[in-house]
């Protein structure tokens, strides 16, 4: 095994092209279990930890630019207002120890189908930045997640950073398991409404091969919501709509039975999710219309 | 590969490294310090808890290499650390720190296992929160394990060192 170190970015992207099956390594979490336990023997390990540009993230207008390798700690403690769905689904991410050095470039890298931070991104909207020698492109996150563990990153390229659309809305993150802390999701659900464009996105996780959206879903809601003018008059929305989504959403899933849960629980729990979340996030959405409405 | 580090403030050089080795190996089998625990190598039980660059990780997580140039705190330099942090760099270096003190005080400690990690996590918490709440303390230990104590003498001793901790300023 050869250990590369490089300092900068161009190096890191350099020393992918010359070696393509070298594995990078950022905070180690996935990749170190492997080697620990002998899973994976790789013939480079990449270690991006020099690589300092990836440790920053850009607010912009519309998007922040959050570096590949920023600690989930730090997108708790810095991006709470910019990115709530992910900064939910960050903290639920294993330990603090865990959290210090893990980020969301490692969880694309995996694209574990139970990665935390995949229903997020889905539901916020995002891109995800890829460069190699070869130049960069943006990977829309829709299309980033290919199989299980297979994302779209040919082999060398590496991961520089990602675009999140900053919240527009309240956005919220919900997250099945058997303790509050060091647990994979059983299932998830990240939701996001977007009052900009009239439109709520959704992520599932662990629920199907990849990390999906539930599109039927959301284009069900958005038309019932545009309906029946729920954006304008702020209304409850109505039980019937809510359950509908529920289970469309629940139709999204395509879950295996496996050692954490089985697939029907899982479906029925997205449903559960995915009811919970849209009156959480509309109940934010309308205390937010009446206090502005008052103060105008 | 060849690594060198500094641990508890000691400069250190550790030769004939695998590029697959984890950071906690090194420790515990080339440096001689075998305070951090190994009882996963899979980051589930936080007993190998270290301080990188003043941030607490698994070691068993830290690539040897990835360690290059960077400080490293174990509980073996837990006890001089604290005492940089309360007093500058005057006066002697006690046995213990106070969190260590308080974990024996309050009868945290039976098989012992969990406690160096524990210790480390505790007292960085401790450094960035002095007055912390139950759900506080619930939080910053939630990544250690201990099998032994059913952790209510874990509190204990962490309320116990925060209340020392709060009396001497
Ligand atoms: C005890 C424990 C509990 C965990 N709990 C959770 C949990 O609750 N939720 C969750 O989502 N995850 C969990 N994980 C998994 C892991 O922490 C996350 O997937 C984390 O986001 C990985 O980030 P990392 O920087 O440590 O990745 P690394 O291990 O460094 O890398 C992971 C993968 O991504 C690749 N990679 C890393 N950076 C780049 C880049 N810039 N470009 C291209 N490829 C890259 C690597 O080659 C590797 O294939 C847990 C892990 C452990 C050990
Ligand atoms: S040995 Fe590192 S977390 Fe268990
Ligand atoms: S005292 Fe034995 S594991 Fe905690």
């Amino acid at each position: 095994m050869d250990f590369l170190r490089p300092a900068s970015w161009e190096e890191a992207l350099a020393a992918k092209a010359e070696h393509p099956s070298a594995v990078p390594i950022a905070g180690g979490t996935d990749v170190m279990v492997e080697i620990n336990f002998d899973h994976r023997r790789p013939e480079y390990l990449l270690d991006l930890n020099r690589v300092a540009d990836l440790y920053e993230w850009e607010t912009g207008e519309d998007t922040v630019r959050l570096g590949a390798s920023v600690p989930y700690t730090k997108i708790m403690e810095n991006l709470r207002s910019e990115l709530p769905g992910l900064a939910l689904a960050s903290h639920t991410v294993a330990s603090p120890q865990i959290r210090n050095r893990g980020g969301v470039g490692g969880n694309l890298g995996t694209a574990s189908p139970a990665g935390d931070a995949h229903p997020a991104l889905l539901a916020a909207g995002a891109e995800v930045e890829a460069e190699s020698v070869r130049g960069s492109r943006r990977i829309p996150i829709d299309d980033f997640y290919t199989g299980v563990k297979r994302n779209a990153l040919a082999p060398d390229e590496l991961i520089r950073a990602v675009h999140i659309k900053k919240a527009d809305g309240p956005q919220q993150y919900s997250k099945v398991g058997t303790r509050n802390a060091m647990v994979i999701a059983v299932c998830a659900f990240g939701l996001a409404l977007h009052p900009g464009t009239r439109t709520v996105r959704t992520g599932i996780g662990s629920a199907a091969p990849t990390p999906v959206r539930a599109t039927v879903a959301e284009d069900f809601l958005n038309a019932a919501l545009e309906e029946g003018g729920f954006w304008d008059n702020g209304k409850i929305i109505t039980p019937s709509v809510a359950k509908e989504f529920a289970g469309l959403c629940a139709a999204a899933c395509n879950p295996i039975d496996d050692v954490r849960g089985t697939a029907s629980y899982r479906r029925h729990a997205v449903g559960v999710m995915a009811r919970r979340t849209l009156t959480w996030t509309w109940e934010s959405y309308r205390g937010a219309r009446r206090t502005s409405e008052g103060a105008a | 590969m060849r690594v060198n580090l500094t641990v508890n403030g000691r400069p250190q050089e550790a030769d004939d490294v695998w590029e697959g080795e984890s950071l906690l190996y090194v420790l515990r089998e080339r440096l001689g310090l075998p305070g951090s625990k190994n009882a996963c190598e899979q980051g589930e039980c936080g007993s190998c808890t270290v301080r990188l660059d003043g941030v607490p990780v698994c070691a068993c997580l830290v690539a040897a290499g990835q360690a290059e140039g960077r400080e490293v705190v174990t509980v073996e330099g837990l006890a001089e650390y604290a005492r940089q942090r309360s007093s500058g760099d005057a006066g002697d270096t006690p046995d213990l720190a106070p969190i260590q003190q308080a974990f024996i005080d309050a009868g945290a400690v039976q098989c012992g296992f969990c406690t160096p990690g524990l210790l480390v996590a505790a007292d960085e918490m401790l450094e960035h929160n002095p007055d912390p709440s139950d759900a506080d303390i619930r939080e910053a230990l939630s990544g250690n394990l201990c099998r032994c104590t059913g952790y209510e003498k874990i509190m204990d001793a962490v309320r116990l060192a925060a209340a020392r901790q709060q009396e001497a300023v």
